[in-house]
């Protein structure tokens, strides 16, 4: 199957978008859910790097994005020494995930895979509760806020707040950083960039031995691959771009949020997007993400409020509230794909074309 | 009124042996479908909250709510066998509709769709919270935990009112998971389908061409750990008198941990992982801090599966190629 045209087309509509919106009726305007849709396309890459690629199951992934949160938030915010500004916090998120990921690896990334599933979960939950717990540098459960939202180097925001550069659309409600339009703009650039970095890492050395271990890992042990320290990079490359993706989240919402935001519900969320993707297909995921995440952010929001703009359903019911339909869309996803289609709506390229009875796979 | 310090004590080891007998019996349905299967059923903490749902379900229509003395133990057996019914009879479906096709498919996939089980069961219980009945508060606010009848009183039975108390609850704990984790054990080591299930447990090929029916002795495993969920649920209730839908999550981590501290697989093992888990949490809630015992639960998980993976009991074995 093709991916370019698909990701072309992707990439065009993404850009599109912002300026199509400008002629739909308002009640269409969903330029900040499309931008969770970029964070969670970053996640869903980061985890498919380790569970995709190395096929190491991580149930704790959002532990990492809480992590990359909280770093950009000390960074940034005025409570703490460092000041830093948007661009290096959100630089530094990398090497502090990619350490994180290091620290929970290194005594671990031995074990079998359902074990080392279990503990990349209790890792999860362990540091919700340290962040929590910790009130005295995180502030528990009230989150730290305000945070920078992203800027733009060499763009100013224009004059008494109307936007000058782009020309095409109004920049309006120019805050202090860049306006919504120019910050979606940027996290479909990180998006592109995430995009890079892991189609390149795929058709790397590193990332052939990843996938030689998925398939057989006696084998690649035989032909010299050495399995933990193999494992160890997609696991760091993992916590790393998963910590980008929570500093970006913390920046996006101008606070980290209270720690429970960070839960085995993200962590699974970011597990359909790359089941329902395809495991092991960079073009998958970024399907996946919109599917989910559109499905979640946006199909589910909008359904709910037409329905009740219709009058159908009392408001405050449990049935017609979005977001009390996630456990079973997530539940859903992740069953009827592993059930009718395992290899996800866009298969990596190599792995549909198994034959099922052609002996070991 | 005080405690002494030895008398705070003697009550917390009471406590958490009370609580460590319901954690048990959840874990006991992870370790025998782990055993059998090597499946970690995800949606077994959650099948544990549909049972108390369903609990709180038949003493609403029924009008039970404030039975008291025969009418209250009648409540409480009606409840103990509808939820064990019920909870078996989930579980088996799961096993049918879920994970049945995917025998042959990688374990991962297996741990995967029972995560996914457990979502649906969760969204589930979320809305049976919603229905609109009394004893959901009319269905206002489903996700909100709800009150469960105070059944069995909380009466001491040591005499007076001071010190260390053996309440009537504690009794009733002791009285229904001892009872059934002899009748488990008797059942799997002295019966024809615990032989069948041992055998399915070492080699299921094996057994098949030993004509044992392989997916009816894997369907009777589910059965019989739903069945110990759903008593589980109504014990918990009692005891707690909350339930809420989220709570499979929470106990449903503790019985696994307890079943691979107790070593993944073994009977005995998630009895006694279960029996330390409860006193785990019992002295860190005392003597630490209540905040920090879930975060300890799961360090304790971490630390067993990377230093000791097979538990205290359960047998040391190669990972099967």
């Amino acid at each position: 199957m093709r991916r370019a045209p698909l990701l072309i087309a992707m990439l065009a509509a993404a850009l599109a978008w912002p300026i199509a919106e400008q002629f739909l009726p308002g009640s269409w305007s969903v330029l900040d859910a499309v931008k969770s849709i970029f964070i969670f396309a970053i996640l869903g890459l980061a985890l498919n790097a380790v569970t995709g690629f190395a096929g190491i199951l991580n149930l704790g992934i959002a532990a990492f994005m809480a992590i990359g949160a909280y770093a950009f938030a000390i960074l940034t915010n005025d409570l703490y020494p460092f000041q830093i500004g948007f661009w290096p916090a959100i630089l530094l998120t990398l090497p502090i995930g990619a350490l994180a990921g290091f620290l929970l690896g290194a005594p671990t990334l031995g074990l079998r895979g359902d074990y080392l599933a279990i503990v990349t979960l209790g890792f999860g939950e362990i540091v919700q509760d340290v962040l929590k717990n910790l009130d005295s540098i995180t502030l528990g459960t009230q989150g730290i806020n305000p945070l920078p939202a992203p800027v733009v180097p060499w763009w100013k925001p224009g004059e008494d707040g109307q936007g000058g550069g782009l020309g095409l659309v109004d920049l309006a409600e120019e805050t202090q950083g860049a306006g919504p339009l120019l910050s979606y703009y940027l996290f479909l650039a990180f998006v592109v960039v995430a995009w890079l970095v892991f189609r390149n890492l795929e058709r790397s050395r590193v990332g052939r031995a990843w996938m030689s271990l998925r398939s057989d890992e006696l084998a690649s042990r035989s032909m010299g691959i050495p399995p933990v320290r193999t494992k160890m990079l997609a696991f760091a490359t993992a916590a790393a771009f998963a910590a980008f993706a929570g500093g970006l989240w913390a920046s996006w919402l101008s606070s980290t949020g209270e720690p429970a935001n960070y839960d085995f519900q993200i962590s699974i969320l970011a597990l359909c997007i790359v089941i329902v993707g395809g495991m092991g297909s960079i073009a998958g995921v970024l399907v996946g993400a919109l599917v989910m995440i559109g499905v979640n952010s946006i199909v589910l929001v909008k359904l709910f409020e037409w329905l009740q703009s219709k009058g159908l359903g009392a408001s405050g019911s449990v049935f017609v509230s979005p977001n009390s339909w996630k456990y079973l869309l997530f539940g859903l996803a992740l069953v009827l794909m592993m059930r009718f289609k395992p290899d996800g709506l866009v298969p990596a390229s190599g792995r549909g074309e198994r034959k099922p009875s052609g002996g070991r796979s | 009124m005080e405690f002494t310090s030895a008398e705070v004590f003697a009550q917390q080891v009471l406590n958490g042996l009370s609580n460590g007998m319901i954690i048990a019996l959840i874990a006991l349905g992870y370790t025998m479908v782990y055993g059998i299967i090597e499946l970690i059923n995800w949606a077994h903490g959650d099948l544990f909250m549909l049972g108390g749902f369903l609990a709180l379900t038949i003493l609403g229509a029924l009008g039970l709510e404030e039975a008291s003395g025969p009418m209250a133990v009648v409540a409480v057996l009606v409840i103990l066998a509808a939820s064990a019914g019920f909870c078996g009879t989930l579980n088996v479906l799961a096993d049918r509709i879920a994970y049945r096709p995917l025998r042959r498919a990688p374990k991962v996939s297996l741990l995967v769709t029972a995560i996914g089980v457990s979502f649906i069961f969760v969204n589930l219980g979320l809305f049976w919270g919603g229905v609109p009945m009394e004893v959901f508060s009319g269905g206002i606010a489903a996700a909100a935990p709800k009150d469960f009848p105070a059944l069995v009183p909380s009466r001491n039975l040591l005499g007076t009112d001071d010190g260390v108390g053996f309440t009537l609850r504690d009794l009733l704990v002791v009285v229904v998971t001892l009872p059934l984790m002899l009748g488990l054990w008797w059942l799997v080591a002295r019966t024809r389908l615990g032989k069948a299930m041992r055998a399915t447990a070492q080699n299921p090929t094996a057994a098949r061409l030993m004509g044992i029916d392989v997916d009816r002795v894997i369907g009777s495993t589910f059965f019989l750990g739903g069945a110990l969920a759903g008593f589980a649920s109504v014990v918990y209730a009692l005891y707690n008198n909350t339930i809420g839908f989220q709570m499979g999550y929470r106990a449903g981590m503790d019985a696994f941990t307890a079943a691979v501290l107790g070593g993944i697989g073994s009977l005995p093992g998630a009895v006694l992982g279960g029996l330390l888990i409860g006193l785990i949490r019992a002295m860190s809630d005392q003597y630490l801090e209540a905040r920090w015992t879930n975060a300890l639960v799961f360090a304790i998980l971490i630390l067993i599966l990377v230093f000791r993976p097979s538990g205290l009991l359960g047998m040391k074995q190669r990972e099967k190629v």
